[in-house]
């Protein structure tokens, strides 16, 4: 299908004239969208990107190395109190703040790529999983993290801009997406990358041909909590307030659930799969009162159900997706998209 | 010296609760190669289903249990039915998405039929309850735990040594070409390993329902007898056993000496640390890929 004839063709950004003219089209409509639609849009795009960049940078440790990981709520949680704490309690710049902190996070991801060098499968999951349990449990505990009351987001000021409000902030996220999207791709198509996907297809095989698992294993790990340390310090400014509680568990399953919901190892898939949960998820949140079948879940509950456990019906269905996806198409929404684009291309035939 | 016996029994009181969910675990991962995030999901509704014979319908105590454990064992076929083995090439990435999404499935329908806050178990031991055994108190619940614990474990020995479906468990477990190729209906052996490992796990919850029941009373027995099966091996049943006693005992002796306030995360440092050295866990032979 796309036949590649030579290195540069298959390490290139844009693959023809058409890709690159709805990228621009794509930046175009980015940069329009704050104009063209209500705040609460403004913050639920806010929210999505957040989950594009953790997704990419999960999707690099789960679909590119094949490694599993529970525990990415905390590395997010470390790049949220890092930056916060930064700001706040050593008066650095958010600009600088925002890459230390992830940089402490990629510290922690390479802490945590060390044991995980050696395990796999359920091992590697209980591992991961005790971690992101273990960070958000002492975070809770420590006064200097603001412990259970949490910690306000200060005013942000880069340069001469004050950003205040959801819309000023969104260029700003919205520039980190786009450059954290473009260097994930750049990354799987470098060396390091195609190392990445060696070791998810085959270690042993891997190591034969002279790859250092030891090296692209935890630089794995880095990597990916880079990327979900930066949506962490990122993630407390949309919020605006943070505490220890919003980084459970349920949090890492829904990373998890995004990547493999989009499709594993790829990027057009981590960002389908982190819009529709993240979109799914704010909207759930106040169920009743969805258009159409609000009221009909109203009278069910009522009747069959209790109306004070309703919300945990984003529960059910986010359950009912993941058990879907794998079950009738282990690639995802990627992979769907795949398979029609290969039917389509050949049509009558 | 005293304080650190009343410990360790409470240790050993809490370490049956895991043990049991880590032989829950284990029996299904033993045959299948799934980690079963979805086990203690799988018992909350049998609990709950306990719940609603007991306090909703009024039914006895003598009808309302043994019913409950016959609902965790059909729940856990159903299961295994309709969803593991629909999985198209499962992978361990596959099964643990899976298995996750089951649970949070089972506890979003839970959540929604009972809502999130506390119920009183119409159980017949009130935790309360405790009586001195030289200077130590125990609870009687936490004797009627162990002894239950103790009982399902010689059970599931017995079964699996003597009699002829546990063999042919053990079998499917080990070979499962081989197996099929004697005769055994290799099918029906998962269901079934589903089905115990259910019952089983229903069991641990039921002794947990008198301390708490909501929605979310499941989910820490789940990880630390997730955790202790790991740090036994995740195939050997003793293993997971022994796992569950030391984290429960190692717990309690943390709580009481170092800090009350990380005895509920020390369990995870321990299994990272266990696994740094012994990456298959304390009793399993060390697993071997093939290339």
């Amino acid at each position: 299908m796309d036949m590649k004839r030579d290195y540069y063709e298959d390490v290139k950004l844009f693959t023809s004239g058409v890709v690159f003219f709805w990228f621009m089209v794509l930046m175009v409509f980015l940069a329009a969208y704050p104009f063209l639609v209500k705040n609460y849009y403004v913050y639920v795009a806010n929210y999505i990107a957040i989950n594009i960049i953790v997704v990419i940078g999960l999707n690099i440790l789960v679909g590119y190395t094949g490694q599993i990981s529970l525990g990415h709520a905390g590395f997010f949680a470390i790049g949220a109190y890092g930056t916060l704490i930064l700001m706040t309690k050593f008066h650095f710049p958010f600009l600088v703040a925002l890459p230390v902190s992830a940089l402490i996070a990629a510290v922690f991801g390479f802490l945590l790529g060390l044991p995980a060098l050696r395990l796999e499968g359920p091992y590697l999951a209980i591992a991961t999983l005790g971690f992101g349990l273990t960070i958000t449990r002492v975070i809770g505990k420590i006064e200097f993290f603001g412990g259970r009351q949490g910690l306000h987001a200060p005013e942000l000021v880069i340069g001469p801009w004050h950003l205040n409000t959801d819309r000023d902030f969104y260029y700003l996220l919205m520039v980190i997406t786009v450059l954290m999207t473009v260097g994930a791709r750049n990354l799987i198509k470098t060396r390091v990358g195609r190392a990445f996907v060696a070791i998810r297809d085959a270690d042993i095989a891997a190591e034969t041909m002279g790859v250092n698992l030891v090296f692209y294993k935890t630089l794995a790990f880095a990597v990916s909590a880079f990327y979900t340390g930066i949506a962490g310090g990122l993630f407390a400014f949309v919020l605006r307030f943070i505490e220890p509680e919003l980084f459970s568990l349920f949090m890492s399953i829904m990373f998890l659930a995004m990547v493999v919901v989009g499709g594993l190892g790829s990027i057009m898939g981590s960002i389908t799969g982190a819009c529709l949960l993240g979109w799914l998820d704010l909207q759930l949140r106040n169920i009743l009162s969805l258009p159409y079948i609000g009221s009909w879940l109203e009278s069910l509950s009522k009747s069959y159900f209790s109306l004070t456990g309703v919300s945990n019906i984003q529960f059910i269905l986010f359950g009912l997706i993941m058990v879907l996806i794998m079950l009738f198409e282990p690639l995802g929404i990627f992979g769907f998209w795949i398979r029609t684009k290969k039917y389509w291309r050949t049509w009558p035939f | 010296m005293l304080d650190f016996i009343q410990m360790i029994a409470s240790g050993i009181a809490v370490g049956s609760s895991y043990a049991l969910m880590g032989l829950a675990m284990v029996i299904i991962y033993k045959t299948s190669e799934v980690p079963n995030f979805a086990q203690g999901e799988m018992a909350l509704i049998s609990v709950f289903f306990a719940f609603m014979l007991l306090g909703h319908y009024g039914v006895p105590g003598y009808i309302a249990f043994p019913a409950t454990l016959a609902f965790a064992a059909v729940l856990g076929f159903l299961l295994e039915f309709t969803v593991l083995r629909r999985a198209k090439n499962p992978n361990v990435l596959g099964m643990i998405v899976i298995t996750i999404g089951l649970e949070m499935i089972l506890l979003g329908l839970v959540s929604w039929k009972f809502g999130a806050d506390h119920k009183d178990m119409p159980f017949p031991i009130s935790p309360y309850e405790s009586f001195a055994m030289g200077k130590i108190f125990v609870s009687t619940l936490e004797v009627l735990t162990l002894f239950v614990a103790l009982v399902m474990m010689v059970t599931l020995f017995l079964f699996f040594r003597y009699s002829k479906l546990g063999m042919a468990v053990k079998a499917t477990q080990q070979n499962k070409t081989a197996a099929r190729l004697m005769g055994i209906r290799t099918n029906r052996i998962m269901m079934l390993t589903w089905g115990i490992s259910s019952v089983v796990g229903c069991v641990a919850g039921l002794l947990l329902t008198p301390v708490s029941m909501e929605p979310f009373m499941m989910w820490d027995p789940m990880l630390k007898g997730f955790a202790s099966a790991v740090l036994g091996g995740m195939t050997s049943l003793p293993g997971a056993v022994f796992g569950a006693y030391i984290l429960g005992i190692i717990e309690n002796l943390f709580g009481g000496y170092v800090s009350i306030e990380f005895k509920s995360v020390v369990a995870f440092a321990i299994i990272v640390l266990v696994l740094c050295v012994k990456p298959s866990g304390l009793f399993a032979r060390h697993y071997v890929k093939k290339v």
